[in-house]
């Protein structure tokens, strides 16, 4: 079970992507993982054969645990003594067919967003029953009401009610035997006791535990990192004008957004200027060598996913916004790779455009820093002895008294600053 | 293209993004970057999915006409190749 991010300890294999036998190459997706966060793509990062799948779909196990065994491809024995393969998985009918069934997601074959699939599992609904009706067949949100109609209010005993809560059961989606299908204390207990007999029942919703995670994560961060937080309004309007003339020429597709230069222009500023860049462990600061940039991005339902972006001092704005909109769709729809979300070395909160005017955040340990940007605004600004109105951004820097100071600090934004006031800079690949 | 068409063409493309919003509760002048709680790299998908179905290339200059469902719709309407 691999480790997918500082504030995981465990985690469920939701779906096997291979079987005992079939061959794979490093980088391939083997499992899909949940989290608690959301469910993560997990790859292998060795060539060689499936021997073993210790670790059954639905089953909860500690980071660390071995998930699967991978013989070495030139020693590969069939290995055909393996014992019982997961309970899930389907009779194969084409056993001629080729060994990697990465591409064959089972029966769910369709996407289903997060969201969707846990209201299909609140409501007992199989999604991959349903015609979908949204764009690509995808299932959508209605399909799943539509198949499984909550009553809407609906009938619930006042006993059941009260067991309902006592016992964390969703009374709303049991199937009521009471009078006009009211659900009655005795489903609540039935429901119960058929999620005590079968260890792989629905899991809890994610949007609680995720809440817990970030709590006892950012408890550890405000009980063992000193922080302190340095601000500075940055005069955006250079940056603005950049886009503009850049997007003018550019269908939708290829454009971008303010974003794209606040997260360049960070990552280049985390590479040049000490103190900010890597991981306090065990009592001492390691630096890192490259910048592996965190985008904090809040996921539609609630919560929030840290993707990366690998190398970030070395993209050109173009790659930075190629490489963001990949992760942060990716991140919202619940299919980044275990790879896109290892540990950053600084991460960034943008509040974007609907957002507040600044943000003071808290760092993810180990990580020492975090910079964040409110939304971009227009406000008074003066210079040279002159009042005219420009789009600000305020960037704030969060840092690990441990490692650094303010004066270090201003360095930092200052140096976000003096990129944003050369976003040309920001085309170029850094010397 | 029709008004219709153009609904459908806004609404399929925001269903892909928003896959949990009630579009069907969506006013028609409701504004849909704060309706929706889209970003603007959500906006510039919703720009992008328009483009791919309709072919109409909203530049970014006409982003405030395109800030509401029925502002989308009639910039479609208006902005459509003559068929």
């Amino acid at each position: 079970m691999p480790s997918l991010g500082a504030d995981m300890d465990a985690g469920t294999v939701v779906e096997w992507r291979v079987h005992p036998g079939d061959a794979v190459h490093r980088g391939d997706v083997v499992a899909v993982i949940d989290t608690d966060k959301s469910d993560i793509d997990a790859e292998v990062f060795e060539d060689g054969v499936i021997g073993e799948l210790l670790v059954g779909e639905g089953e909860k196990v500690p980071v660390g645990t071995p998930l699967a065994t991978i013989v070495a491809a030139s020693a590969a024995p069939a290995t055909p003594e393996v014992t019982a393969p997961p309970p899930a998985a389907v009779p194969d009918t084409t056993p001629e067919a080729p060994p990697r069934r990465s591409r064959a997601r089972g029966a769910r074959g369709r996407v289903v967003s997060p969201v969707v699939r846990r209201l299909a599992r609140a409501r007992g609904v199989d999604t991959t029953a349903l015609a979908g009706t949204g764009a690509g067949e995808v299932v959508t949100r209605h399909d799943v009401e539509v198949a499984r109609p909550r009553a809407l209010r609906p009938l619930v005993s006042p006993r059941a009610r009260a067991l309902a809560a006592r016992e964390a059961v969703d009374a709303a989606a049991l199937h009521g035997t009471g009078p006009n299908g009211a659900v009655i204390g005795a489903d609540v207990l039935s429901a119960r006791s058929a999620v005590e007999a079968v260890p792989t029942a629905p899991r809890p919703p994610r949007g609680d535990s995720m809440q817990q995670r970030i709590a006892s994560l950012m408890e550890r961060a405000n009980r063992e990192i000193p922080h302190y937080w340095v601000t500075r309004d940055i005069d955006f309007s250079r940056a603005s004008s950049w886009l503009s003339a850049y997007n003018a020429t550019r269908p939708p597709a290829e454009r971008c957004v303010a974003a794209a230069l606040l997260l360049t222009a960070t990552a280049r500023a985390a590479a040049a200027v000490a103190g900010f860049n890597g991981h306090y462990v065990d009592g001492a600061y390691r630096p890192a060598d490259s910048v592996e940039l965190g985008i904090v991005v809040v996921v539609r339902e609630g919560g929030l996913l840290v993707p990366v972006l690998h190398d970030a001092a070395t993209l050109t704005v173009a790659e930075t916004m190629a490489q963001m909109g990949d992760v942060v769709r990716r991140a919202r729809s619940g299919h980044l790779r275990s790879s896109e979300v290892a540990q950053p070395t600084i991460s960034v909160s943008n509040l974007g455009d609907q957002g507040a005017d600044e943000v003071l955040a808290v760092i993810y340990p180990p990580q020492v820093a975090l910079v964040g940007f409110g939304r971009v605004r227009e406000r008074p600004w003066a210079e040279g002895g002159l009042l005219g109105v420009r789009p600000v951004v305020t960037a704030s820097l969060a840092g690990d008294h441990r490692v650094s100071d303010g004066h270090q600090a201003s360095r930092l934004l200052a140096a976000i600053d003096d990129a944003l006031q050369h976003p040309e800079s920001l085309e170029e690949v850094t010397p | 293209m029709n008004p219709e068409q153009a609904a459908a063409a806004v609404r399929a493309v925001l269903a892909s993004i928003a896959p949990e919003a009630d579009l069907d509760a969506l006013g028609p002048d409701a504004q849909l970057q704060e309706e929706l709680d889209l970003d603007s790299m959500n906006f510039l998908d919703l720009m992008a999915g328009i483009h791919e179905r309709t072919g109409i290339d909203v530049p970014e200059r006409d982003y405030p006409l395109v800030a509401t469902l029925a502002g989308c719709i009639s910039y479609l309407c208006s902005h459509a190749p003559a068929a």
